[in-house]
């Protein structure tokens, strides 16, 4: 069963988003996410900075991604720490409905980043400078994960990427499926766990 | 032979290693906690793909998120907010897990909760889709938030994987001064190494100033680490913890008990352990902090004054939002603040030992005209306990407003929220542009700093109220 689109390669134009400490409650607050699902998301994408007023889809002109040049930019450039704050995955479910892709910051924040391994958006660790050098350029870039770099015209830099999350965001690889080959290995643990920590294997609800 | 010392972390992962995959570690996971905003999508998704939960006993579930926090409640005053708890119900009725809904004697804050029935244990791993699941390493627990997929995963598999962190040991050496908390140690290491200085680390709390926290300190401690940017934290666990779990629903009776003894005495870092790295702070030279930008790093001394340039690690873009968003003037004290609204709760801060002393500052004084008070206790147990003793008629004779177990204001779901523009001092762990409410302004600080500046009815340093 494949999860998410894969993601071997993503080209397009990068938006710039520059901050450092861009928390999951800016990506989507709270207050719009409606539904017990992971779509019907992608409006409610940085509400708080999009939309003149909370609750209006009025559009800021000042925000980036309402500059028609960026608008579903698959990639984003971000500054320190991106995607802090609550672990609620519709921050990233937001971002993958409306068209991002790869998102290209010197640090991520640990929650967030799993969570883009797991829905298809490439977590592109990358020097701040490079971050900074790709918005001043203000194109288009290819983020090839296969081959770990990016190309932006003339200019190429490398990035590292453990080779789980590559290989899951590359063929779009459902981790439930990957752990159930190591069935066996788990129920031995499970059984060998029981007789050296029983506590932790609650039978009746009390 | 000789055996190489381990580090608490060490011995944690080790316990619990399955299988090692490629640069990732396969985990068990021993306890599962949900709550009705992120736990009721990942059941849904979970039976929409026909997957069974694989030890449902194992799996626990509560409403505290949204959940009206009001006296005479029935379910949420969020608007669409009912979907989520009715989700919940149905989907954790059909996967056979226990949930402690509104009207159950133990609901409460999932991470509060969880200690007060000993769902945590020592050396247990525990995941929750929410990022203060750290908290519980204060039990000697490895504790983490995840996200949806990821407890879908856990609750199919019984397993993670993740790649290993690194172990990070923080030590708070010397006694902390009176009117400081445990708090202000985190924010003190939150300022100081910035809200990306864990990543890609797990922590182990130690020293003097660490040993010295009670339970509810420690529980504080740790809750913090998410904003310091770790994966946990935690505390090597002592007689403190042992017996304030003995005894409690799902902990260990008779000789299981002593069995787990036995194991959890070993659960901390021999000596000589080597640390990835060593962090020491002087515990005897932090003073009461309070933020006054919108991330948890931007954070200073009550006595300070608000920073003219970014701290280091924060962009100029970056703090020009934020002095503008928060409404304060660069190189003014941050104690001339007047604000509107005081918040004592949250899994950070919500707990008995956090109300007894924010109701001893209180106790025979009164919240200064116009300011908006509200204690909202971490759990129902926490509500019954002060309760018994009188707190909530301490704190309601003083004009704050008592209210039912949740999480409440700590943020904004669309619901209830503090009337517009209001600059809110709160006892809450997160400080972001609008997490209060579109507008809203927040300083985080201890309890007792909340509860002196609902007096003075400006941003207070509670060491003037402290005998
Ligand atoms: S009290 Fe606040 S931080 Fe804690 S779990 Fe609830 S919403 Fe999250």
């Amino acid at each position: 069963m494949s999860a998410f689109p894969p993601v071997p390669r993503v080209e397009g134009i990068a938006a710039p988003l520059l901050r450092d400490n861009v928390d999951t409650d800016a990506i989507i607050p709270s207050r719009e996410i409606k539904g017990v699902g992971k779509t019907g998301l992608a409006g409610g994408l940085f509400a708080g900075w999009r939309y003149t007023a909370p609750g209006t889809r009025d559009p800021d002109p000042d925000f980036v991604l309402n500059q028609p040049r960026y608008a579903h930019a698959p990639v984003l450039l971000a500054g320190e720490n991106f995607g802090c704050g609550s672990s609620r995955e519709h921050a990233v479910w937001a971002l993958h409905e409306y068209g991002v892709r790869a998102i290209l910051a010197p640090s991520f924040a640990p929650i967030f980043r799993g969570n883009c391994i797991r829905n298809g958006i490439i977590p592109v660790v990358i020097d701040m400078a490079v971050v900074r050098a790709i918005a001043a350029a203000d194109m288009v870039v290819v983020v090839d994960l296969l081959a770990q770099r990016i190309e932006a015209g003339e200019s190429h830099h490398a990035f590292e990427i453990d080779e789980e999350a590559k290989a899951m965001l590359a063929e779009g690889l459902d981790g439930i499926d990957l752990t159930l080959r190591h069935h066996p290995a788990i129920a031995v643990f499970h059984a060998a766990d029981r007789l050296a920590r029983p506590w932790i294997y609650l039978r009746q609800e009390p | 032979m000789s055996i190489e010392p381990r580090t608490l972390f060490a011995k944690l992962w080790d316990q619990h290693l399955v299988a090692r995959l490629n640069g990732e570690d396969l985990i068990a996971i021993d306890r599962i906690f949900l709550h009705e905003r992120t736990g009721s999508v990942a059941l849904r998704s979970l039976a929409a793909a026909d997957r069974r939960v694989l030890d449902p006993h194992r799996v626990f579930a509560v409403t505290d998120h949204i959940v009206d926090t009001k006296a005479g409640r029935t379910g949420t005053l969020v608007p669409g907010g009912d979907v989520f708890l009715t989700a919940t119900r149905e989907e954790t009725r059909a996967a056979g897990i226990r949930l402690f809904d509104v009207d159950d004697r133990d609901q409460g804050i999932v991470h509060v909760i969880s200690p007060e029935l000993a769902i945590v244990l020592p050396g247990t791993t525990l995941v929750c889709p929410d990022s203060h699941t750290c908290s519980q390493g204060a039990f000697g627990a490895l504790a983490w938030g995840i996200g949806s997929t990821e407890a879908e995963h856990a609750m199919a598999t019984g397993t993670l994987r993740l790649p290993r962190p690194m172990a990070t040991r923080v030590s708070f050496e010397g006694a902390l001064p009176s009117g400081v908390t445990a708090k202000d140690m985190a924010l003190t290491l939150i300022a100081r190494y910035g809200a990306g200085g864990g990543q890609g680390h797990a922590i182990e709390f130690a020293g003097a100033a660490v040993r010295g926290l009670d339970l509810e300190g420690r529980l504080t401690l740790c809750n913090m680490a998410t904003e310091f940017g770790a994966m946990s934290a935690f505390i090597a666990p002592d007689d403190l913890v042992f017996s304030y779990l003995e005894g409690r629903r799902y902990a260990p009776s008779g000789a299981a008990w002593r069995a787990a003894l036995a194991v959890w005495a070993g659960l901390k870092s021999d000596e000589g352990a080597v640390f990835d790295r060593e962090i020491r702070i002087d515990a005897s030279v932090i003073a009461p902090m309070v933020s006054w930008g919108t991330s948890p790093q931007s954070t200073i001394g009550i006595d300070a004054l608000v920073p003219r340039q970014p701290e280091s690690g924060l962009d100029v873009q970056g703090f020009a939002q934020a002095i503008a968003y928060m409404g304060v003037e660069p190189g003014t004290r941050i104690d001339d603040l007047a604000i509107d609204a005081a918040f004592i709760g949250s899994c950070t801060n919500g707990r008995i030992a956090d109300l007894r002393r924010a109701a001893a500052l209180v106790k025979g004084r009164k919240v200064a005209p116009g300011v908006h008070a509200l204690v909202v206790p971490g759990s129902s147990a926490v509500r019954r306990a002060a309760e018994a003793e009188g707190l909530d008629q301490l704190f309601r004779d003083a004009g704050f407003e008592w209210r039912m177990s949740g999480c409440s204001l700590c943020f904004y779901a669309g619901g209830e929220g503090f009337a517009p523009g209001s600059r809110v001092i709160s006892s809450t762990n997160r400080n972001f542009e609008g997490r209060q409410g579109p507008g809203i302004r927040t300083h985080i600080a201890s309890p007792e700093t909340v509860a002196a500046s609902a007096i003075a009815g400006r941003i207070a340093d509670p060491r003037a109220l402290v005998q």
